[in-house]
């Protein structure tokens, strides 16, 4: 990190820009995203986005979607100013709370948004992948509101190491189905959720967790989780009578990230910052950072930037946090970071660990290991910031899921 | 012109259906790809589909799934693939290969560099299974400058308009998946079927390949009263996945065998 990289960012031919008219009609940002899906789900692709489209511009969808939000999850969610940790770190570092909605992360407004769009599809089976469970739990409880089946795909290391979250998903009547095949993680639920998707598609709707996969799911997850980014930027303005200097976030397939950064990509004088999975660190290969040093490929229905090795293959991730441990990454993120919008960084496990520790010291608040990456990039920014600056960090999930890996990582048994 | 068309011109004129077994390179090992390839056509094999690992086949069922990864343990890539396709060719100019597979190991070797390289091993057709029409103009175009057939699938969920934009970029055949599912899915409706392949002959002139579902002398006895060709995928891969990596000659054999059966059946009608 240098002091150039504050000054790194160039705006794509700012003001006649405008990056809410994206993606395309082809489900495009830039040479990123589209539908690199099976021909059996094309159809049923197609039919997802114009009903989506339709309830997208539907009052009552929109009052729905928003009710919940306010009285299932409790948004909007608060604008915290951490005072010690600001002192610590050097600038003002403000937290978005979505580790207090409502199942403790920012997944459940995607999860919400996707649940209701089933229903009115009179689709009555979901199915999810999930890594760190958050999403999985999100997606069990949303199901288990709604009174519909659930199946969530979990790799079988990811569950090895979420207990937690894998018997909350289980109480909340979800069957969680252990994924043996490839890697046995993230990557390996997605490909197993596509499988069920393919087979049991008239029924069933696959709610995908981030800002991946076929369009439209990286629009629709975008969409329903812009609301972070629409109330920071309105509590923000409100608290401090301007915008912040900086945001950052963590970025696993993206969708906090997008979900904050989404409002300010407009606002010239707001720097973005993406914290990709730095696992041992870059030079190890031990990582999952695609944007850092991956190259563009297609996965999972979407062109974006991956991790592969050069006969493009998959290539197994690294990360202490089982929601970053993805090979790849929105769409959206790909493009935002060749437009140079973005600027992304990968932060070690190491790093993240330490930020974690002092979030619960400076300010008392548990911060998922995901969450922890975006804390450390902070932490790096801030004396490049100074005290006068603000940085806005997006606490997208609460960390109880986590100690049990935090105690195993330090030694001790609980 | 690919091996394809003329192939399915012959067998229409001696009122055969082809037999296309798909096989995924490099499973059980790399060394026994060739020998297996000739021994499907030994058995009756009219085309051969050869399979491309990926380390995330998602449009796969479990049985492919796994030979996918049996064959990535042996680090087997398209460049070793391609090889051995020209390896087959020096003792089989006849027989068509179809390529199957997912789009990133080809971008990874570049689109254009690939389509050359496939041309002089002797590819004929590549069936990618996350590459519809819509994502394949650009690849379309550069397959058809290096002769080699763009296959693509059609589902029973797709509507007529998109069997029409299909049957615009495809050419040598088109593959129907006869089931909603991943490969090595159950419970084929052969009467269904005929009702979907009149529908689709009447939106597309190519030959009509149907797979999924096709296990046996039977169940591919009743898709050929239907179909162009039938392609059995699954049930030969379990074959190889149940003799395991042992001697060559005796998998070729099995291999050859449970042809021979199909092939008879299909020949019997
Ligand atoms: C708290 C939290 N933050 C971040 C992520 C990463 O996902 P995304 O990049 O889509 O926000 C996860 C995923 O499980 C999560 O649980």
């Amino acid at each position: 990190m240098n002091n150039s990289d504050l000054n790194s960012v160039s705006m794509p031919d700012a003001g006649s820009f405008d990056f809410a008219q994206f993606p395309d009609e082809h489900g495009r940002f830039g040479e990123f995203g589209g539908k690199y899906v099976a021909e059996t789900l094309m159809e049923p692709i197609a039919e997802l986005q114009a009903a989506y489209a339709r309830f997208r511009a539907d009052p009552d969808f929109v009052r729905e979607f928003e009710t919940d939000l306010r009285d299932f999850v409790g948004r909007p969610s608060a604008m915290y100013f951490a005072a010690r940790m600001s002192e610590a770190y050097g600038a003002q570092i403000w937290f978005k709370r979505e580790d207090l909605n409502h199942t403790g992360a920012h997944k459940i407004n995607n999860a919400i948004g996707q649940a209701l769009l089933a229903k009115r599809l009179g689709k009555t089976r979901i199915i999810a992948e999930t890594g760190a469970g958050q999403h999985g739990v999100a997606t069990a409880t949303v199901a288990a509101r709604l009174g519909l089946e659930c199946v969530i795909y979990m790799g079988a290391e990811d569950i090895e190491r979420q207990q937690p979250n894998v018997f909350r998903m289980k109480l909340l009547g979800a069957t969680v189905v252990p994924v043996v095949s490839g890697t046995c993680t993230l990557k390996d639920a997605m490909n197993e959720a596509m499988r069920d998707w393919v087979t049991n598609v008239d029924n069933t709707f696959y709610i995908i967790g981030s800002v991946a996969g076929p369009h439209p799911y990286p629009q629709m997850v975008r969409d329903f989780q812009s609301v972070i980014g629409t109330e920071a930027r309105a509590q923000m303005l409100e608290k401090t009578g301007r915008l912040p200097d900086a945001v950052v976030a963590c970025v696993g397939g993206g969708s906090n990230a997008i979900g904050i950064f989404h409002a300010f990509l407009n606002d010239e004088n707001v720097t973005l910052y993406g914290a990709e999975a730095g696992g041992d660190g870059i030079e190890t290969g031990r990582h999952a950072a695609p944007l850092s040093v991956g190259r563009p490929g297609v996965l999972h229905g979407m062109r974006t930037y991956l991790m592969e090795d050069n006969d493009g293959q998959i290539i197994g991730t690294h990360s202490v946090s089982a929601g970053l441990d993805y090979p790849g990454v929105g769409p959206e993120h790909s493009w935002l970071k060749d437009l140079g919008r973005v600027n992304y960084t990968g932060i070690t496990d190491v790093d993240a660990m330490s930020a974690f520790h002092d979030v619960m010291r400076f300010e008392g608040i548990i911060p998922a290991l995901e969450s922890a990456h975006a804390v450390a990039y902070a932490k790096k920014l801030a004396p490049l910031y100074g005290k006068d600056k603000i940085i806005l960090v997006n606490m997208s999930g609460r960390g109880d899921k986590d100690i049990n890996t935090v105690a195993k990582l330090e030694g001790i048994s609980l | 012109m690919s091996r394809i068309s003329p192939l399915f011109e012959q067998l229409r004129a001696q009122n055969r259906t082809a037999l296309i077994p798909y096989l995924t390179a490099g499973d059980p090992t790399p060394g026994a790809t060739v020998g297996l390839m000739h021994a499907l056509v030994g058995g009756g094999a009219d085309a051969i589909e050869l399979g491309v690992p990926f380390s995330d086949p998602m449009a796969d069922g479990p049985v492919i799934a796994a030979a996918h990864e049996r064959a990535l343990r042996h680090q087997v890539g398209l460049r070793h693939i391609l090889d051995m396709v020209q390896e087959f060719r020096q003792m089989d100019k006849k027989t068509p290969v179809i390529l199957m597979g997912y789009q990133n190991p080809i971008e990874a070797m570049g689109i254009a560099n690939f389509a050359q390289r496939a041309q002089a091993a002797g590819v004929d057709g590549v069936l990618t299974v996350d590459l519809p029409p819509e994502e394949a103009h650009g690849t379309a175009k550069m397959y058809a400058k290096a002769n080699i057939d763009p296959i693509f699938l059609i589902a029973p969920t797709t509507p007529i308009n998109r069997i029409k934009i299909i049957a615009e970029l495809a050419s040598g055949f088109v593959y129907y998946v006869s089931l909603k599912g991943v490969t090595g899915a159950q419970n084929l409706d052969t009467q269904a079927l005929a009702a979907r392949l009149h529908d689709i002959r009447h939106e597309c002139a190519l030959p009509v390949g149907v797979g999924f579902g096709i296990r046996d002398a039977r169940t591919a006895q009743a898709v050929g009263h239907e179909a162009d060709a039938v392609i059995i995928g699954s049930a030969l891969v379990q074959i190889i996945a149940e003799f395991g990596a042992g001697d060559a000659a005796p998998l070729q054999q099995k291999v050859q065998a449970f042809m021979a059966e199909i092939r008879h059946a299909l020949d019997t009608q």
